[in-house]
């Protein structure tokens, strides 16, 4: 094992957490092993590791949720035991999930109050709280309009009232769990103003994430965990992504995708003017048009729920088309031909769906039951009415031999592989027909940085095989280093069309903002 | 062990099951203890009045049959995600196939000639009536749980109907058809035994229970070696995945619908071609409602619905003894021991789950120290 580094390690009179040996098994399995964090009053901390290192239990037993086998908790330097969340509020710790935990139909002010209203009578706990709330933004510079309802926030505003409710319970050590999986790039920037703040004011705060960029771009020391295990902390000014990387995977990593210019052909798929709204009546595609060629990846970048989901549902036939057309390798569909998903794949369309859990995997199922998921009617996998099992099984361990997928044992689970193992199966099982077209949506969502690696190689080589590729991804550094040509989808439109090479982060960030007017949301302070 | 404290897979399907039937029955002595019997005694009686003696054992066997259907039709539609409450109003409907058939063609050809046409109209009329609701829960929205509860008084009431008035045979009261002819009927178990020489009482157990098991096997092989078992399983798991893999959900729905009522319109092979010879009143008897219970306790699996099945034929058979020999053992108090079975066996499956993990997981953890 690594031994643990430590730098930068100051008096114990700094420290805001100090954790010692903190061990946690789930039955046979050690999520946490001899942990040691120390955090500083007012520093930002990164915990940085793949799925399943163990930062989300190493939080969970800070805030309360679980309790650890053995080890010791300090908070500003006395010994804890924090039985559950309530203990923890009160020990000054707040936390932010990576998924909001607010009413939606509720205001701002009510939804901070919820759960701390310290007075019987509604109206004198709101009128106290929008006193101490006031001096609560005055301090920190935080400011969101009270009054409005959570549902019509956006979702920074909407980050900004979870940690006003931490702050409001007198959080002096804020966790933020992936805080900017769901921002635009403009709204990360906000964010970290804020964290930058809190700092100066004393918080200290700890960021789980996985993104490397913002680690060194905000924390100021960053601790790494691999397989249950404290690797190292560092200084964030002494180390780079590189190295974090490394640490975390425990091997050398190649973080650019490595790949030759494109070289595009004919146009393998032509959408024009489509548009599709939902049962709501709200329009999810607005006339979106464009060309996907032989060749190349083209990305779609975009905030969540800006329609690229409707996009792929669309074009792979599991949405009916509404308005405009498609040509699917010169055949066309559109609202009077219609085509099934089956036949969508008959032309030679592969789609790794955006959401594996919902749609490309069912988790109950043996692994080769997965594996032939929307293959199960072909004869290749069916001999005189039923299925052949040992056809399937041979197809299995041949895409796990292929895309490395591990353990390979087709009758384990769907649900019993890991994350990075789930979708390595499922983009194993669309590419093995060689499809002229790959819809793919969030290739990497869920998955660790070693299997990233290989996806993308993967991608790569199916695009220099000739074939066309669409993938959607709202990790833009992924867009950015994958693609060769980038979409940016905003509101259902595509307000952006440019070459890879040529832009950047903050460009497609503007490009993302643009609303339906035309102008940019102006972000409310 | 990679991951978790997970059971083994002989705890999960023999263990569990096991343990969760002797807690019932605990629970169930206390019943009887608390009534001023003994518990032992009571037991002695129901398993001696289930498998004690070659009737008891004939009744027991026939029960099971009607709840083996039962039980693969609740578990077909389970796979699909569907809750078919319709079991009885489908048996009951499917006993108007068999009855017709039986009752057209009795003079014409003998039982072995009879049995596939009377099958295939069983299972016909059964899958017509699990249509409907299937229809209008994949096309219209209305849930199957409610329409098959609503379709099972229609049943009753036009079956009540056709009996009374339609079917009847002339010049009697009761609301009954005339008798299937002779040689036309499935013979019972103890004439076939009779043929080969061995005698052994006159029980209502027919030919039919060697269906039941066929169908069991078929169920199996539909379920899980079969495109149309992935199907039927993929919208029962995940609908919005078997949109993704090209499957028509809202068709599937249908189709395990039909195949589900199909199944339980088998209950009539037994009743209608078999024990009873004609079409009588109710003589579903409650059968399509256990077949719940079955379902449940067999995991939807037909190994375990076979199993589940026999242990209830015993509890209808047993149960029936019971009330029979203790005054104070009323037919009521059957029900309420069929029901804490019922509830330990199904509704708490899972309570006992967890408590065994953790006494496996530091059974793992004890032997890995050593």
């Amino acid at each position: 094992m690594t031994a643990i580094e430590k730098q930068g390690l100051r008096g114990p009179v700094s420290c805001a957490i100090r954790l010692e040996k903190i061990n946690k098994s789930f039955g046979a399995v050690r999520a946490n092993a001899d942990v040691d964090l120390e955090v500083e009053a007012g520093e930002i901390h990164a915990i940085v590791g793949e799925n399943g290192a163990g930062k989300s239990t190493l939080m969970s037993i800070l805030y309360g949720f679980y309790s650890a086998d053995s080890g010791r908790i300090f908070v500003a330097d006395s010994e804890v035991q924090i039985s559950d969340s309530k203990t923890a509020i009160s020990l000054g710790i707040g936390m932010v999930h990576q998924h909001f935990m607010l009413v939606e139909n509720f205001t701002v002010l009510e939804n901070i109050v919820l759960g701390a209203e310290g007075s019987w009578s509604l109206g004198d706990s709101l009128r106290t709280a929008r006193r101490k709330l006031q001096e609560i933004s005055d301090t920190y510079g935080l400011s969101v309009d009270l009054d409005t309802l959570t549902s019509d926030l956006p979702v920074g505003l909407q980050q900004r009232v979870e940690i006003l409710k931490a702050l409001y319970r007198g959080a002096r050590i804020l966790i933020l769990d992936e805080p900017t999986g769901v921002l635009t790039p403009q709204e990360v920037d906000q964010l970290f103003a804020i964290l930058r703040t809190l700092r100066e004011q004393g918080v200290s705060v700890l960021l789980i994430t996985h993104k490397l960029q913002e680690v060194i771009a905000i924390s100021d020391r960053v601790s790494v965990m691999r397989a249950g295990r404290m690797v190292a902390t560092l200084n964030t000014a002494q180390t780079n992504r590189e190295e974090l990387a490394e640490l975390m995977v425990g091997r050398k990593v190649l973080l650019r995708v490595d790949k030759r210019p494109a070289v595009a052909g004919d146009t393998l798929l032509a959408v024009n003017n489509l548009s599709w709204r939902d049962d709501a009546g709200v329009m999810r595609l607005d006339d979106v048009s464009f060309d996907l060629k032989a060749g190349e990846i083209v990305g779609v970048a975009g905030v969540s729920g800006n329609g690229q989901t409707e996009l792929l549902r669309v074009l792979s036939g599991m949405l009916d088309i509404q308005q405009g057309s498609i040509a699917v390798d010169g055949v066309l569909v559109d609202s009077d031909h219609q085509l099934t998903p089956k036949a969508v794949r008959h032309l030679g369309v592969g789609h790794v769906a955006e959401d594996r859990h919902r749609d490309g995997m069912v988790g109950a199922f043996e692994a080769q039951e997965t594996a032939i998921m929307g293959f199960q009617d072909e004869a290749e996998f069916n001999s005189s009415g039923f299925l052949n099992r040992t056809a399937i099984n041979q197809h299995c361990v041949r895409l796990m031999e292929e895309f490395d997928v591990r353990p390979v044992s087709p009758t384990l689970k769907s649900a019993g592989f890991s994350g990075g193992n789930q979708q390595k199966l499922v983009i194993a099982r669309e590419m093995a027909p060689k499809p002229k077209i790959l819809l793919v949506g969030q290739p990497t969502r869920g998955v660790d940085i070693g299997a990233i690696e290989f996806i993308h190689q993967q991608i790569v080589a199916l695009r220099d095989s000739g074939s066309a590729v669409l993938v959607v991804s709202v990790e833009l550094e992924e867009i950015l280093s994958l693609c060769d040509r980038i979409l940016v989808m905003s509101e259902g439109r595509i307000v952006g069309d440019v070459a890879a090479a040529e832009t950047d982060a903050r460009s497609l960030g503007l490009m993302m903002s643009i609303s339906r007017s035309g102008e940019q949301q102006e972000a409310r302070r | 062990m990679s991951k978790g404290a997970k059971l083994p897979v002989w705890a999960d399907v023999a263990l569990i099951p096991l343990i969760n039937v002797t807690l019932a029955f605990l629970a169930a002595g206390v019943v009887v203890a608390l009534i001023g019997e003994n518990p032992l005694d009571a037991v002695e009686v129901l398993v001696r009045g289930a498998f004690g003696y070659d009737e008891g054992v004939g009744y027991t066997l026939y029960y099971t049959t009607n709840f083996i259907f039962t039980g693969l039709a609740v578990a077909v539609a389970f796979h699909a995600g569907l809750f078919n409450i319709g079991g009885e109003g489908q048996a009951y409907i499917g006993g108007l196939g068999v009855g017709l058939v039986c009752l057209a063609l009795d003079h014409l050809m003998p039982w072995w000639m009879l049995l596939p046409i009377a099958i295939a109209a069983g299972m016909i009329f059964g899958a017509a009536w699990a249509f409907i609701p299937g229809y209008l829960q994949a096309y219209r929205g209305s849930h199957v749980v409610i329409t098959t509860i609503m379709f099972n008084f229609i049943a009753s009431a036009l079956m009540v109907y056709l009996l009374v008035n339609v079917l009847i045979k002339p010049g009697q009261m009761a609301p009954e058809t005339r008798d299937i002819a002779e040689g036309a009927s499935l013979p019972l178990m103890h004439e076939l035994f009779a043929q080969v020489g061995i005698k052994i009482t006159q029980t209502p157990l027919n030919l039919s229970i060697f269906v039941a098991l066929l169908a069991s096997f078929l169920v199996w092989l539909l379920i899980w070696r079969t495109r149309w078992g992935y199907a039927i399983r993929m919208i029962g798991h995940n609908e919005s995945a078997a949109v993704y893999s090209g499957i028509n959900p809202k068709k599937m729905v249908v189709v395990a619908m039909a195949i589900s009522g199909s199944l339980a319109g088998l209950v009539a092979i037994n009743e209608v071609m078999g024990a009873q010879g004609r079409i009588v009143l109710d003589f579903v008897a409650g059968s399509g409602f256990t077949g719940i219970a079955v379902a449940l306790m067999g995991r939807n699996h037909p190994v375990g619905i076979i199993l589940a099945s026999l242990l209830f034929g015993a509890l209808f058979q047993g149960g029936a003894e019971l009330a029979f020999e203790f005054s104070t053992i009323t037919r009521d108090l059957v029900v309420v021991i069929q029901g804490l079975v019922i509830l330990f066996c199904g509704a708490l499956a899972y309570m006992m789950r967890t408590p065994l993990e953790r006494l496996f997981a530091r059974f793992a953890k004890s032997r890995e120290a050593n």
